[in-house]
């Protein structure tokens, strides 16, 4: 449904986007991941047609968004970063007038503005004006906007936001189950938005894709993939490290917690040996009187840290 | 048949907009206000004894819309630059000019509301004598298509900017000139500088200048041409700044 190839974006000298490419099939959710400042809101104004490639390529439902701009923009959705409304109107006329310039007339539209509203919540807003709106609804509004005409794409910048913990939660279930049957990309800063919601992940770091893969693959990307953490009562920690930095598939071990009487170890494993080292964990342990075992799935935040964080070490650097 | 629905749409919205903030009930009352003052006072509307709106009523029109029209024109595109909606209007399915138009008209009406609003003075002069109502209907027709062209500025500058008050205040030194160099006291400047065709070519250029046969009820092509030519140039250039700011 969207395939973006080569997309740049210059500002003056500096590579905003640089050299992107993706493409997003009907059925997946793309998390758009990246520290502030990545390109992620330039390339998604590129996909939207807002404003123009330096260089490359959009294609929306096989609609260049350059050459076909108005068909392109007929099957999007977009939620621009701080989900602006225009203040001056009431909840239900800003939704009325979405539908309207979306073509929809009469009946078709007020289905439309019910069913938006019933799935976003807005029934007790509904003739507030949107200025007087909390950032949540407000942005329940937005949001309200970009799915009015149903469409086959959606681009969500940032669509939690500002909401609270119960709104983030509807608002994430919302994309998991619309992404059944679109294409979606949304960006976020919540790494474990990515967990729950997306099928697939990108992180971009300085206009450019460091990383592509579902959220396990990601994850896998991390020292802390297939570690094991053990904690062990009334053995001496020198005991427990040494004993199991000396496994084979162990890369090395580390003391997380130690309060005397009771230990906190964490064996990380070597390269390609997870499974293996849980196992080998269990067996060495035999005799310990062993109060928790647990095998790492990987950390995101590990992996989106140790991605993006050496380039920006060196911009500090400079 | 699509573009007009879309033109249509833009324009709905944008008006309902003028009237759900104060600045339309606030525009509307300060333009009656100002045209009852002028005309009856500074215009001597009595004193004349002539069944005719021409000095006393319509002269104002150029000078007060100097003021007013830059403050409806303000906010078309500052506004939406401000809150971030332009993002929202331009990701809509439709062409960047439907949305210019839109807005463009919209706000166009709404002086055309003003204008309208000043009926009860055409009332009143016709109550008191009998005028050439085809003369009045002609400035009238004038006095609007010149207001749309100080609107067609303010939309430029208003969309440069995202501050309305900086809008406005370029939007009226831009007027002002325009009107200033159509005065006597300018044609006679630009006479010593580059000769009386030169300051003719450049008095050819002023609202004033185009604005006298409407007042005298001829509609001359010449000055009709000159404010849709003013008005699709102005527009234009929105178009190009808007672009602009988007790449």
């Amino acid at each position: 449904m969207i395939k973006v190839e080569n997309l740049t974006k210059l500002f003056g000298a500096k590579h905003a986007v640089d050299g992107i490419s993706f493409s997003v099939e009907r059925g997946e959710v793309l998390g758009f991941l990246g520290p502030n400042g990545a390109g992620k809101s330039t390339t998604m104004r590129m996909i939207t047609g807002f404003i123009p490639p330096s260089a490359g390529r959009v294609s929306v439902g096989g609609f260049d968004v350059l050459d076909k701009p108005i068909e392109a923009k007929r099957l999007i959705g977009y939620l621009p970063e701080n989900a602006p409304a225009y203040t001056d109107m009431t909840v239900s006329g800003f939704l009325n007038f979405a539908a309207e310039i979306r073509g929809m007339r009469g009946d078709s539209r007020k289905k439309a503005v019910t069913r938006v509203v019933e799935m976003c919540f807005l029934q007790n807003v509904l003739h507030q004006s949107v200025e007087t709106l909390s950032k949540g609804y407000r942005h329940r509004t937005c949001f309200a906007q970009s799915i009015i005409h149903d469409p086959d794409v959606l681009i969500l910048d940032e669509p939690t936001d500002g909401l609270d913990p119960n709104q983030k939660h509807e608002v994430r279930s919302l994309i998991r189950r619309m992404g059944e049957k679109k294409a979606i990309i949304f960006s976020t800063h919540i790494l474990e938005e990515v967990d729950a919601v997306c099928s697939r992940a990108i992180i971009i770091d300085r206009g450019k894709i460091v990383a592509n893969g579902t959220p396990l693959e990601l994850r896998r990307k991390s020292e802390w993939a297939g570690a094991v953490t053990l904690t062990v009562r009334g053995v001496p920690a020198a005991t427990v490290t040494a004993k199991l930095s000396q496994l084979s598939g162990a890369k090395r071990t580390t003391v997380t917690k130690d309060a005397g009487s009771k230990v906190t170890v964490t064996v990380f494993p070597k390269p390609n040996a997870d499974g293996e080292l849980t196992r080998a964990v269990i067996d060495a342990s035999q005799g310990w009187q062993v109060e928790e075992l647990h095998t790492e799935e990987g950390r995101m935040d590990e992996v989106f840290r140790s991605i993006t964080m050496p380039d920006t070490a060196k911009e500090v650097a400079k | 048949m699509n573009t007009w629905s879309n033109i249509k749409t833009i324009a709905k919205r944008e008006l309902g907009a003028y009237f759900t903030s104060p600045l339309a009930y606030v525009f509307i009352v300060i333009f009656l206000l100002l045209c009852s003052i002028f005309t009856f006072f500074f215009g001597s509307f009595f004193e004349r004894g002539e069944a005719s709106l021409n000095g006393s009523f319509f002269f104002w029109h150029p000078w007060f819309y100097l003021f007013l029209v830059p403050a409806v024109g303000m906010r078309l595109w500052a506004e939406e630059r401000r809150v971030g909606t332009l993002e929202l209007l331009l990701t809509m399915p439709i062409t960047a000019w439907q949305a210019i138009v839109g807005k463009f008209l919209a706000s166009w009406l709404f002086l055309a509301i003003a204008l309208a609003l000043t009926f009860p003075i055409w009332i009143t002069v016709n109550y008191l004598g009998s005028p050439d109502n085809g003369v009045i209907i002609a400035a009238f027709a004038g006095s609007w298509l010149m207001a749309g062209a100080y609107l067609a500025i303010s939309c430029i500058t208003s969309a440069m900017t995202k501050t309305q008050v900086v809008s406005f205040i370029v939007s009226l030194v831009i007027c002002a000139l325009l009107l200033l160099v159509g005065t006597g006291g300018a044609f006679r400047f630009f006479e010593g500088i580059v000769g009386k065709s030169g300051a003719e070519l450049i008095t050819a250029f002023s609202f004033l200048t185009h604005i006298e046969n409407f007042q005298k009820g001829i509609l001359d092509s010449r000055d009709v041409l000159f404010f849709l030519s003013l008005i699709g140039f102005s527009l234009f250039s929105t178009s190009v700044i808007l672009r602009g700011h988007r790449s």
